[in-house]
């Protein structure tokens, strides 16, 4: 097969794998909240979602009706032959899924209000780019929800704030956005950089797995401040109350201009869909998120 | 102790003044989906005096964009789950008032404006598990109708036959009790109070 076509057939696979199966540390983290959880309408909040992940999984269909919008993170190998054919794969990979998983057509003009009826659309899917050395190419695939996406926060903050105000901003975005982000959700704060630069470390944030804290011990050590500080208001599943506000809650940071102190903090809702896979310059393909048996 | 109704659409007044809130109830009949652009269109017709495609007298309805699938000219609803109801608020007390629709799904909650029209013309909210799409679909056993699908598939009114579909929450009622708003306002108590305890200087809200 040439390039083009592996890379369309494994990015329908990875967006199949992505709407209809969560990755394992996203289903461990809410199987033991269901376990854990007290209040009994967040209990109930969180047996649903466990079943409904099951039932999706059991029937192969998504498990949100809103499938996203779908960016691809990228690691090219600056050695992978036909970097210059990704994106036109892609494209046609999406309109693909579109119909054959299906996926919810969510592509909206924002002047005309049309719906393009296939996910594809000026900009649409997003592809971002991150030149590794190698020869292979990694491709996530990640649709992201509105609900989750209408509640992402940027603030510039005043350098004199802090890290004080830095926790503060996360945890009055938590309070703003209440039940409507679909908690628990996944928390990822962007600090320093820009305002753009902030904003992409924490989406970028919320690629990683659960179960791995920020390397460096100092952020890790915040990221657990954050996520103990989150689940203390009480929201809970669905903002009916409980103890699980958040699944988990990752920092990324770039260093600032001396004037600025720029924080975003993006989020996800529970089915937090990612799927990853590596093809090597052989053609052969290799899952990461997820386990697939005739890969 | 939540107590569990089990309800069939068109729902009376008098059936909906009986749900307090933190009741749980599963719906049999009809419901029709109607998000942003529905609405907008909805309260169009109204100002303009003009009838909607469908009577919503006594139906709930669904904020909710499916995901369908269309087969041998029939469509099958594949997943869904509900959306984020406070986009609609500012149109759903006009939508309760004069088209008597007693019930609201979705998720999140919604705001005064909405509460109070609930309390005035009697009506409810029921809470669905946002993102539990699948859950959802297994109750819905027909799609009836769908009206507007120009205004695209997620957007359009979708007329449903659904059995037991719930469990659904009633998260405001209409006696004034509003769930999400007293989760919302103990929330901010206890950020308030641990910054305090912080000593830092309290945050405007």
């Amino acid at each position: 097969m040439r390039v083009e076509e592996v890379v369309e057939e494994v990015a329908v696979k990875l967006l199949r794998l992505a709407v209809v199966r969560l990755p394992s540390d996203v289903k461990r983290a809410l199987e033991q909240a269901w376990r854990e959880e007290e209040n009994p309408i967040g209990k109930a909040h969180l047996k649903n979602i466990v079943e409904n992940i099951r039932l999706a999984e059991e029937l192969n269909r998504p498990i949100c009706q809103d499938t996203g919008t779908i960016t691809f993170y990228i690691r090219a190998g600056a050695d992978f032959k036909g970097l210059n054919r990704v994106e036109p794969s892609l494209r046609r990979a999406v309109e693909r899924a579109t119909y054959e998983i299906p996926l919810r057509p969510n592509a909206v003009n924002p002047f005309t209000q049309e719906n393009s009826g296939n996910n594809v659309g000026r900009l649409l899917p997003y592809v971002k780019w991150k030149i590794v050395s190698g020869e292979h190419l990694e491709i996530t695939a990640f649709p992201k929800g509105g609900g989750s996406e209408n509640t992402c926060t940027l603030a510039m903050l005043s350098p004199s704030a802090g890290v004080e105000g830095l926790k503060r901003f996360v945890l009055e975005s938590v309070l703003k956005a209440g039940g409507m982000p679909c908690p628990p959700t996944i928390i990822g704060v962007g600090v320093g950089g820009g305002a753009d630069i902030s904003m992409n470390l924490a989406k970028e944030a919320l690629l990683r797995p659960l179960d791995e804290p920020n390397p460096d011990p100092t952020i890790a050590s915040l990221e657990e401040q954050l996520y103990r500080e989150v689940n203390a208001l009480g929201i809970g599943p669905m903002g009916l109350g409980g103890k699980f506000t958040t699944l988990a809650v990752k920092v990324n940071y770039a260093h600032r201009h001396p004037a600025s102190y720029p924080v975003a903090v993006a989020f996800q809702c529970w089915a937090a869909r990612r799927a990853s896979a590596r093809i090597h310059p052989d053609g052969s393909v290799e899952y990461l998120t997820h386990r697939v048996e005739e890969a | 102790m939540s107590r569990t109704f089990r309800l069939r659409t068109p729902l009376s007044e008098r059936e909906v003044r009986r749900l307090k809130a933190g009741d749980v109830v599963y719906l049999s009949g009809r419901v029709v989906t109607a998000r942003d652009a529905a609405h907008k269109r909805m309260l169009n017709l109204i100002e303009a005096g003009r009838p909607l495609p469908i009577n919503l007298h006594g139906l709930p309805i669904y904020h909710c964009g499916p995901l369908v699938r269309k087969e041998n000219g029939r469509w099958t609803v594949l997943a869904a789950g509900p959306t984020t109801s406070m986009r609609m608020e500012p149109f759903e007390s006009t939508v309760i008032e004069r088209l008597g629709v007693r019930m609201v799904i979705g998720k999140g909650g919604m705001g005064a404006k909405t509460a109070n029209a609930m309390a005035k013309f009697g009506a409810v909210y029921g809470a669905f598990t946002g993102g539990a799409a699948v859950l959802a679909a297994r109750n819905i056993t027909r799609v009836i109708d769908v009206e507007w699908l120009n205004l695209g598939i997620p957007e359009a009114l979708w007329v449903l036959e659904v059995k037991d579909f719930g469990p659904l929450i009633v998260a405001l009622d209409s006696h004034g009790n509003n769930l999400f708003r007293e989760v919302n306002e103990k929330a901010w108590e206890r950020y308030r109070s641990a910054l305090q305890g912080r000593g830092v200087q309290k945050p405007k809200r």
